[in-house]
């Protein structure tokens, strides 16, 4: 098992460094740079503002320093001046002992181009927050409707509930948000007026989002919860609880629901990690400040650093969660062949 | 078979052999079973529908796609009002909508008619409706059959491949692409390859790189999945029977291996569609997609979203038609899958 996961994380490494080597040369093999402007700068400037972000270095070089702030902890002396190329997320206080204010830090994201007082640290730690917590509401809405109506289907399949439920299920994959959003916003924000259409901060300011981005999530929930239901509800180990007395309602809660759920619980964390960094739609529908609507400007304005931050933060999002879904079922299941 | 059954019945009756009940192959036995299902042919006529539609666009709208009338710049006929209380008709109290009948849904702020853009922006996601799946059936099957027929090392090599290029949150891979391609193929020297494929892309109104952009991240889903039917079929009995024949691998592959797969990945690449015209619409939403001034639904509900509190109208149809699609996709999708594979409906 502890080799199993071992090598589950040593997989989920190497696949990050390729999905970072491949971004960096894709962005790098776009002609210009991040300070190309219709009405071009001057020669001078882009020189200098080239050399201070070492973007004149032969790529492999810039690469290897990129991601060598990132991977590669290090042990600083003294007061350290606040700097957007020298933020690390993580600053551990070292012991008097070992020197004069001595601290390990570790991965720097580097500087935004686009601002020069922010580093990609700075944005993770405004956004990161924000995209988090649209994410959990978001899924707590997925989960409140998905789960109820697949095992309503499941329990009561082929009448009316089933095809009522299986509807609303069809119904909410059909919507994305880019068509739930501006629907919402103008019910509920411009003509009823009860909610804020757009903005972020007030509690009122989460229910359009995260239903929007949680609706068409529930869908795909309520699904996975009817297949695997009615996949367990046909199981030997059902005939027996049924045959042994036991009254329909302790079958289905004891047996078949605890057992239907793992499927689903295994695609929440997946989940989970896409509704985290899926939801710049609704990000830019109602203004709120989350990581999307960085990734999106820094494309239009070439900012390396933030592009590969969050495609890489993104990136380790998703593929953790697999890895952990990988893991917990290897662990659920010892059938799961360790290979 | 035929004849059992007719001499099973006696003498007395005359059983009507025609040659179709012979041919009863799964593909008729599926067709029958999706006949019946109310809610899949529905999808299917309003895709039917969409795309005469589409084809039709020129005679159809009543006005050019970027036709300007600047002096009806947001205007709307009276019903749009109704429906949408605040938009106040001028003349009333703090009314600010032109009224203009010769608009069926409106203007946009441009004083484009919005009923033309509609009809013409459903050509760019039925395109896109095609060619995701012909780029995943081409590549994805290919790569799938490859890798589950031939095992070992090409099957590793391919599938860790597929697996790297997984890890991707799909989105931001076709954000990073079309970033390439609009930004950087775009700037490059007349002569060079790139400039005429960028050429072409003009001309086609950037549909080019949507399609491409889609396209590359559209295969891998459908490898994964070619694979694991591929896997499970090879070692079945009948396989081993044609084998055994003296079959070549292509005979296997393509007679007996890739009809019996068939099935799941119809199923797959319908209920797939409507991601791809997600992703369309999401692309053009944030300015990425088509060029302007073709109109595609998700560009016009972005520039409908910025003034939605004074035009609904300009965001909400243009949403109500992407819906009416994405819902006719999924519903026909499920109906394959219910008519293809009954057991995944659990009617026992």
């Amino acid at each position: 098992m502890a080799q199993f996961v071992f090598r589950r994380l040593l997989g989920l490494f190497a696949v990050l460094f390729i999905v970072s080597i491949i971004t960096f040369m894709l962005m790098h093999a776009i002609p210009g740079g991040p300070f190309s402007r219709e009405k071009p700068l001057p020669e001078a400037t882009v020189a200098i503002l080239n050399e201070k972000y070492n973007l004149d270095a032969p790529v492999l070089e810039q690469y290897l320093d990129y991601v060598g702030d990132i991977v590669v902890p290090r042990v600083t002396y003294g007061r350290i001046p606040p700097s957007v190329s020298e933020d690390f997320l993580i600053n551990i206080p070292l012991p008097a002992f070992m020197g004069d204010q001595a601290a390990l830090r570790w991965i720097n994201f580097g500087p935004t181009y686009g601002s020069r007082n922010r580093s990609v640290n700075d944005i993770f730690r405004d956004s990161l927050p924000i995209s988090f917590q649209l994410g959990s509401a978001a899924m707590a809405i997925a989960m409140a409707i998905g789960i109820p109506l697949g095992t309503i289907s499941a329990l009561r399949r082929n009448t009316i509930y089933d095809y009522a439920g299986m509807g609303v299920a069809v119904f909410g994959v059909s919507l994305p948000v880019i068509i739930t959003a501006p629907i919402l916003q103008y019910l509920f924000g411009v003509q009823m007026k009860i909610l804020p259409p757009t903005g972020w901060g007030e509690i009122e300011h989460f229910v359009l989002p995260s239903f929007a981005l949680g609706f068409v999530n529930s869908a795909l929930i309520a699904r996975l919860t009817r297949a695997s239901l009615l996949q367990v509800l046909n199981e030997d180990y059902i005939r027996t609880a049924r045959a042994k007395g036991l009254s329909e309602r302790m079958v289905v809660i004891r047996h078949a629901i605890k057992n239907g759920m793992i499927p689903v619980v295994t695609i929440l964390g997946p989940l989970f990690a896409v509704l985290v960094t899926g939801s710049f739609v609704v990000e830019t529908f109602f203004g709120i400040p989350g990581l999307g609507r960085y990734f999106v400007t820094s494309i239009r304005g070439r900012d390396y650093p933030v592009i590969m931050g969050t495609i890489l933060l993104f990136a380790g999002v998703v593929s953790l969660a697999n890895t952990l879904v990988d893991i917990v079922y290897a662990w659920l299941d010892p059938r799961i062949r360790f290979d | 078979m035929a004849v059992a059954e007719n001499q099973s019945l006696g003498g007395g009756s005359i059983v009507k052999l025609d040659h179709e009940a012979k041919g009863e192959s799964l593909w008729l036995d599926s067709w029958k079973r999706l006949r019946r299902n109310r809610a899949a042919l529905f999808g299917a006529v309003v895709i039917i529908l969409n795309i005469v539609i589409a084809i039709f666009a020129p005679v159809i709208a009543p006005k050019p796609y970027d036709l300007q009338v600047l002096a009806d710049n947001n205007a709307a006929p009276m019903w749009v009002t109704k429906i949408f209380p605040t938009m106040v008709p001028r003349g009333e109290e703090g009314g600010y909508i032109t009224i203009s009948d010769q608009y069926l849904l409106g203007a946009d702020g441009l004083g484009r008619d919005l009923f033309s853009r509609i009809i013409y922006g459903g050509q760019v996601s039925l395109m896109v409706a095609f060619i995701g799946p012909l780029f995943a059936m081409v590549v994805g099957m290919s790569v799938g059959l490859a890798a589950g027929y031939s095992k070992g090392w090409v099957d590793n090599l391919l599938m860790r491949f597929v697996d790297i290029m997984y890890a991707f949150p799909t989105l931001l891979l076709v954000i990073l692409l079309m970033a390439f391609f609009r930004f950087g193929v775009g700037s490059l020297e007349p002569g060079t390859l790139g400039y005429s494929i960028n050429q072409f892309d003009r001309g086609t109104g950037g549909l080019l790189f949507v399609f491409i952009g889609i396209g590359i991240t559209s295969w891998m889903n459908m490898a994964r999945l070619v694979r694991g039917q591929v896997l499970s079929v090879r070692e079945k009995e009948y396989i081993e029977a044609a084998r055994s024949l003296g079959t070549g691998t292509r005979g296997i592959v393509f007679r007996h291996i890739l009809p019996n797969i068939l099935g799941p990945i119809i199923v797959a690449e319908t209920l797939a569609i409507p991601t791809y015209i997600s992703y369309e619409a999401f692309l053009s939403f944030i300015g990425l997609g088509v060029n302007p001034p073709r109109p595609s639904w998700g560009g016009m509900i972005s520039e409908g979203a910025r003034g939605i509190a004074s035009y609904p109208n300009q965001a909400i149809f243009p949403a109500l038609a992407l819906f009416l699609m994405m819902f006719a996709f999924n519903f026909l999708g499920d109906g394959l899958r219910d008519a293809l594979d009954p057991r995944m409906r659990g009617v026992d």
